[in-house]
């Protein structure tokens, strides 16, 4: 962002100025996850910076807290992720797989009511958490399956398919349905061209779809403080009872861990929609 | 030429039009067949219990289910002076068999909210026919008004009256703080009980200032980011997307860490001078909180539909726009701005449909002058168990949001939403 040499200097001024107000702006957005780290070797168990966390004293850090967030007596968090990983993982699959394939429908251009069904297929997204939490928990409540895993997984399927559906719909929308001809006037059944020609070619955008699908489960609070019973508690239940009852910085161990996993995810992700694009020609 | 001849026949006889219709359906079918499963799927789970909640929202059954005999007996009593012998009798014989059922309280604490000292009254009552104290083969209105002076006041029997019908909108005029009076009309709560409208209002401001915000810092960023090489602007697109694909309780918990009377942003003014060490300023647990961590949220969601327009517009047309004389200033105001506005649309209505129904974060950083809607909803439904009236509430913030949604929608179509 070089300016050329003949700019005025109201302009030169009016420019830097821009700059600074976006490294404020990033600055506000990043900052706040690094605070964390440091705070979570603190050796109290306070949340703030001790004085010798300050003077940069190796005995005020420690790995106390994640000790604790392993072998900690009577700790939840162990149950939490197991039970947030088994609910994810289900939720996932399940989007996938019913995210896909009205996807596959709402691409094709023979689909009646397309506009009103993808308004309908997306609310999930669109509507307050709070309001389909309530809903959720009506019916689960009334089929008997409040309190179990089952009932939030899919609880979660509802929640996660949109982002299947809108992300597969993107992949699909560059996708050259010529090649589907051509495998099935080479005598392929349907199935058979779906499995060898379609999928391979969207599939960025199913596991990028999947990907969101698992960390809208992963971190859905709401949703789950209505239908979970004890047994079925995650860490976001974990992290929220924490924050407003008895603040440890065994959650800001917890928190690193959760950092260090969407950042893995986020490079999955960027890394998926880099190939899709490349895959569907499309250059930037 | 005869118009039979025109038409165009297929190899085994049929007329080309109505073989590629049938073939047209067919295609219909198969494309809806695919769909179908996640749109059964959510009609079942998703789509009718949120129809379900407005049958709850409406429904008064309880009473009309207690007391069958009773308002048969009523439909005849013009409601003016004390109701007939008929009346009194339907409802002794209504209230005898809610005793032998043990839910009589039931009746008395949801008459106590149409009228206050129902769950007196109906307590003495239990008492006497405990007591088989009322006898049947002489006249009961007689002996029910001896048991206590308000069976004698007509305004009662009038709030029983009120409870008949199966449905009422009452919980949805509760919700605007405002009620059905004895007389039928919709009156005011009195002023200083007027919590939920503070509410609608708060979150209406909420919502619409952090929009404001998310706009006014998302949009130079964004413009940064569709300007700047790829190689610079991938790296910096990371400060925006791990926010995004971070859990929104990590963020929350960070917010409650640097913002607390000990935290970080105010070590920061401390050491600056801005505030004196005694003087340390309350950013947790009010509004401020919820502004600064609900922008910082909500963020990414406007920059990343403002970035994917900018990205589109060519920096050709605005060198065109300063060669043809116009300064900076002019040529982004006359040639870029016009051509971003799809994404400030689009970011926009998607931070402020996102952001009005916010539960989690006010809830955390808000404190008692920071919650909204939402948070009333839930505790309604998790402590009072009020669950029609929480589901009443929840309806008026669907009908909004789906307002707004349906703008989105022709705006920018559903279909357009970016994901990172």
């Amino acid at each position: 962002m070089a300016l050329p040499s003949y700019t005025e200097t109201r302009y030169r001024i009016w420019h830097y100025i821009y700059i600074g107000i976006c490294t404020f702006v990033f600055f506000f957005l990043i900052a706040p996850l690094f605070v964390i780290f440091p705070l979570s070797f603190n050796a109290e168990e306070f949340l703030v910076f001790s004085e010798g966390m300050k003077r940069l004293d190796p005995d005020a850090f420690s790995f106390r807290w994640y000790h604790e967030m392993v072998y900690g007596t009577k700790n939840p968090w162990g149950l939490a992720a197991k039970n947030s990983f088994i609910i994810a993982i289900f939720a996932t699959i399940g989007s996938i797989i019913l995210g896909t394939l009205a996807a596959l429908g709402l691409s094709s251009r023979h689909m009646p009511y397309k506009g009103i069904i993808m308004a309908i297929l997306i609310s999930p997204m669109i509507v307050p958490l709070i309001i389909s939490g309530v809903a959720i928990f009506f019916f689960m409540a009334k089929v008997g399956l409040a309190a179990t895993h089952t009932g939030i997984v899919l609880a979660h399927i509802i929640l996660g398919t949109p982002f299947v559906v809108i992300t597969v719909t993107a992949t699909l929308s560059g996708f050259d349905h010529s090649v589907t001809r051509a495998a099935a006037s080479l005598g392929s059944n349907p199935v058979n061209t779906f499995m060898k020609i379609t999928l391979p070619l969207i599939l960025p955008g199913v596991i990028s779809g999947g990907l969101f699908a698992f960390v809208t489960s992963f971190d859905e609070v709401v949703v789950v403080l209505f239908l979970a019973g004890l047994e079925n508690t995650t860490i976001p239940v974990q992290m929220w009872t924490g924050l407003r009852e008895q603040l440890s910085p065994t959650i800001l161990a917890v928190a690193t861990c959760l950092i260090l996993l969407s950042t893995l995810i986020l490079i999955s992700a960027e890394l998926l929609r880099r190939r899709s694009e490349r895959l569907r020609g499309i250059n930037r | 030429m005869s118009s039979e001849t025109k038409q165009i026949l297929t190899t085994d006889g049929i007329p080309l039009e109505v073989s590629l219709k049938k073939a047209e359906k067919k295609n219909k079918i198969k494309a809806f067949f695919l769909v179908a499963p996640l749109l059964f799927f959510l009609f079942l789970t998703y789509v009718f219990p949120i129809g379900e909640m407005f049958t709850r929202s409406i429904d008064d059954k309880m009473v009309t289910n207690m007391l069958p005999k009773t308002f048969k007996a009523m439909e005849k009593w013009d409601g003016k002076e004390l109701p007939p012998e008929e009346v009194f009798a339907g409802f002794y014989l209504d209230f005898k068999l809610l005793v032998e059922n043990q839910t009589q309280g039931k009746l008395g604490q949801r008459l106590n909210k149409e009228k206050n000292g129902f769950n007196s009254i109906t307590k003495k009552l239990l008492r006497q026919i405990k007591r088989n104290k009322i006898d049947e083969s002489i006249s009961i209105k007689e002996q029910i008004m001896k048991v206590h002076k308000n069976w004698r006041n007509v305004e009662y029997w009038q709030a029983i009256k009120r409870t008949a019908p199966p449905y009422t909108f009452a919980k949805y005029l509760k919700g605007m703080d405002m009620y059905f009076a004895p007389d039928g009309s919709i009156a005011q709560v009195d002023e200083d009980r007027r919590i939920h409208r503070i509410l609608w209002l708060r979150t209406l401001e909420i919502a619409l200032f952090v929009t404001i915000f998310c706009f006014l810092m998302g949009y130079p960023i964004a413009h940064l980011l569709a300007t700047l090489p790829m190689k610079y602007s991938n790296l910096l697109m990371i400060c925006v997307l791990l926010p995004f694909w971070t859990s929104l309780l990590v963020r929350t918990a960070s917010w409650m860490i640097l913002l607390q009377q000990q935290g970080v942003v105010n070590d920061f003014f401390v050491m600056i001078g801005l505030v004196s060490d005694d003087s340390r300023p309350e950013m947790m647990y009010n509004k401020v909180g919820t502004y600064v961590a609900m922008t910082q949220i909500l963020l990414p969601f406007m920059v990343l539909p403002l970035y994917s327009v900018m990205k589109t517009i060519s920096p050709s047309l605005m060198r065109a726009g300063k060669s043809l004389g116009g300064t900076p200033f002019v040529a982004f105001w006359k040639v870029y701005f016009p051509l971003t506005i799809p994404g400030i649309g689009a970011g926009c209505l998607l931070v402020f449909i996102l952001a009005i129904g916010y539960y989690i974060t006010p809830a955390l950083v808000g404190g008692a002058s920071g919650t909204l809607i939402s948070n009333q909803i839930a505790y309604h439904m998790k402590t009072t168990l009020d669950w029609s009236f929480a589901s009443a509430m929840g309806l008026m913030l669907l009908s909004g949001v789906l307002v707004i949604y349906w703008i989105y929608n022709k705006l920018v179509g559903v279909d357009n939403i970016k994901l990172g």
